[in-house]
């Protein structure tokens, strides 16, 4: 079975993010950078897949060079292969182009199942992975938490949990799937893995070797624009209740009818 | 000049860290009451590589430089010593002298063992009246035929409950001193090697510390570790490289001090305010932060001049004496900046309290690392004038 994952590069979600003074973005610098969660269980899923039914596990990512690191952590997890695609012209470029490069890679590999993670942590649209289940004119299936394949790789049944309920669907392979958390646990990178990862190779291809137009995937084409990015109003303090036990539970029981109104 | 980690050791350090923290660490307090060997911990471990991080690939290890070695023990230490204790024995007493001194029969023999989890060793060259004065061991060994008879008690052994696969020192020759000593590989399945006296001890309670006793105990004549007589030289370079181990142990153990002192100090309020906004406070953490930095930074510079292939003895001594002083005051000043909090048991910093002292004393306590120390440096000053 040949398997291909997505993997993005975020920040790490435990450090403080500054935006920068323009409101373009985040700052980069000092920032230390993590592999997507999702995509660690993407990852991990497709390990599994692989060592139930043989084939290689494909690591791809659209991004900058410093992306590698987080490729050499799948890879260290035990990927077989990794794929960085990145051009000058992707700066500032939408999901859809993202999906759309991805798709053209994708297309150029031989391809059994696409696992994604449901969204990335640093801007959370959850776009990418349907997206490229359109681009690549394949079923998808989004947001799994359970993936079961028939014994002869062929199909799957999944479960994705809906609102009060488990929604079990069958899916044909090959297929795009997007994973929720709770899928599976992903296994730590062996330090033996990591030496190995160090020694493999990670290609890296341009949009022109894909045979994309630079032109069609440019911030100037995109469907979408980052109009602002602005920090999430200051919380303000809490109040404090004072006093003995008896006064403290009257004054927020007072609290709770007359401000707060909940009661 | 580079004070970078290379792209391998941050995944390196984030692997170990990841393992630390969620392995390790949420059961350390619970292992050190109960003081019981961490069996599935160590199993893991062994599965991602932790037992035989220097190893070749060819004998199923990872094949890690010994700067990336001190980073993983730095976390795992971190989490808990008493685990990492029975990592670093492992690998640098254990696994290092098999594969610096051993030949390709015992390398391929006993290394794939250790790497997996399959056995684990322990460094027997300390006896009752030998401490310090390592060199004047007296359990024996002579030959019979095929066999070593090996007869003496060995004490404070890391591990020694647990460990089937054990380097013992013991005296060939006649002549007194390191000249007379070899190094063997004893497997706890020899007939006439036994678990004497297990120790009750102030820390690092989860590693088991024993006698270990040898009573005609029959070794293959094979089993000899390097060359005859020369294991005075064999257990003294094999020091050198634990002492960057335990380095790194103590490094972690004063982190994972000034870590919980400034979570604590943040949030512990008195006199209206957090304990972190008073100076007294804040000059305790800003030395525990500087010493912290620069007892690592004397233990790379000990990995570094060791990956360069040549003597890092006086290197390797600075920085386990800097560091394990470093873990002892850091944790002091932990407990201090907790308060009563500090002395019991429901913060950890009560726990690396006691673990830090044996940084101080094993592997070579604090005076032999000067006394060690001093030889270098007169030596290099003076040279054989002297």
């Amino acid at each position: 079975m040949n398997i291909v994952v997505c993997v993005k590069q975020v920040p790490d979600t435990e450090a403080p993010i500054r935006i920068r003074p323009d409101g373009g973005g985040i700052e980069e610098s000092g920032l230390n950078l993590i592999v997507n969660y999702y995509d660690e269980h993407a990852t991990e899923a497709g390990l599994r897949l692989r060592e139930r039914f043989g084939g290689t596990v494909t690591l791809l990512g659209v991004q900058p060079e410093r992306a590698k690191e987080a490729l050499r952590t799948g890879l260290a997890m035990g990927a077989d292969e990794a794929i960085l695609v990145w051009d000058p012209a992707l700066v500032g470029a939408d999901h859809l182009s993202v999906a759309r490069v991805l798709a053209a890679t994708i297309r150029t590999l031989p391809h059994d199942v696409v696992i994604c993670g449901k969204l990335s942590t640093d801007d959370n649209a959850g776009i990418v992975g349907a997206a490229l289940a359109e681009y690549l004119d394949l079923p998808q299936a989004t947001a799994i938490a359970k993936l079961e394949v028939d014994s002869t790789g062929s199909s799957a049944v999944v479960h994705r949990e809906v609102e009060g309920g488990v929604e079990v669907l069958g899916i044909r392979l090959p297929a795009v799937l997007t994973v929720e958390r709770n899928l599976n646990e992903p296994r730590y990178p062996s330090l033996p893995g990591i030496m190995k990862a160090k020694r493999k190779e990670i290609k890296v291809m341009t949009l022109a070797a894909l045979g994309l137009n630079p032109e069609e995937i440019k911030q100037a084409s995109a469907r979408t624009r980052m109009v602002k990015l602005a920090a999430p109003p200051k919380r303000k303090a809490g109040r404090m209740v004072e006093g003995d036990a008896d006064g403290a539970v009257a004054a927020l029981i007072a609290f709770l009818k007359d401000e707060a109104k909940v009661l | 000049m580079d004070f970078q980690l290379t792209d391998e050791h941050r995944l390196i350090q984030a692997t170990a860290r990841e393992f630390a923290t969620k392995d390790i660490l949420p059961r350390a307090a619970a292992l050190d009451q109960a003081g019981t060997f961490p069996a599935e911990i160590i199993q893991r471990a062994a599965a991602l590589g932790f037992l035989g991080i220097s190893v070749p690939e060819q004998y199923g290890g990872a094949g890690i430089d010994a700067i990336g070695n001190v980073i993983i023990q730095e976390e795992l230490a971190r989490a808990s010593a008493g685990v990492q204790t029975i990592v670093t024995v492992n690998n640098a007493l254990v696994c290092d002298p098999i594969l610096r001194f051993g030949t390709d029969l015992q390398r391929q023999g006993y290394l794939p063992a250790l790497v997996s989890g399959k056995s684990l060793g322990c460094y027997c060259l300390t006896e009752p009246s030998s401490g310090s004065d390592a060199m004047s061991l007296q359990s024996t060994a002579r030959l019979d035929g095929e066999s070593w008879i090996l007869n003496g008690t060995k004490s404070f052994v890391t591990s020694g409950v647990e460990a089937d696969i054990c380097i013992v020192y013991a005296r060939t020759g006649t002549e007194p001193g390191a000249r007379g000593i070899s190094a063997f590989i004893v497997e706890k399945r020899f007939p006439g090697i036994s678990v004497g006296k297990v120790e009750k001890k102030l820390g690092i309670k989860c590693s088991s510390t024993a006698e270990i006793a040898l009573t005609d105990c029959r070794v293959p004549r094979g089993n000899v570790l390097g060359n005859l007589n020369q294991g005075g030289r064999i257990a003294l370079a094999t020091l050198d490289g634990g002492r960057i181990g335990i380095a790194a142990q103590a490094i972690g153990i004063a982190r994972a001090a000034l870590e919980e002192s400034l979570a604590y100090a943040a949030a512990r309020r008195q006199f209206g305010q957090p304990i972190a906004e008073f100076q007294a406070i804040q000059w305790s953490l800003a030395d525990m932060a500087t010493r912290i930095d620069a007892a690592r930074l004397l233990t790379y510079r000990a990995a570094y001049v060791r990956q360069q292939g040549v003597r890092y003895t006086r290197e390797a001594a600075m920085a386990k004496l800097l560091a394990s002083e470093t873990a002892m005051w850091a944790a002091h000043k932990g407990v201090q900046i907790h308060g009563g909090y500090g002395y019991i048991q429901d913060y950890p910093v009560e726990r690396y309290f006691r673990d830090a002292k044996i940084t101080e004393i094993y592997e070579g306590t604090s005076e032999v690392q000067r006394l060690v120390i001093a030889r270098q440096v007169l030596e290099a000053a003076l040279g054989s004038a002297r």
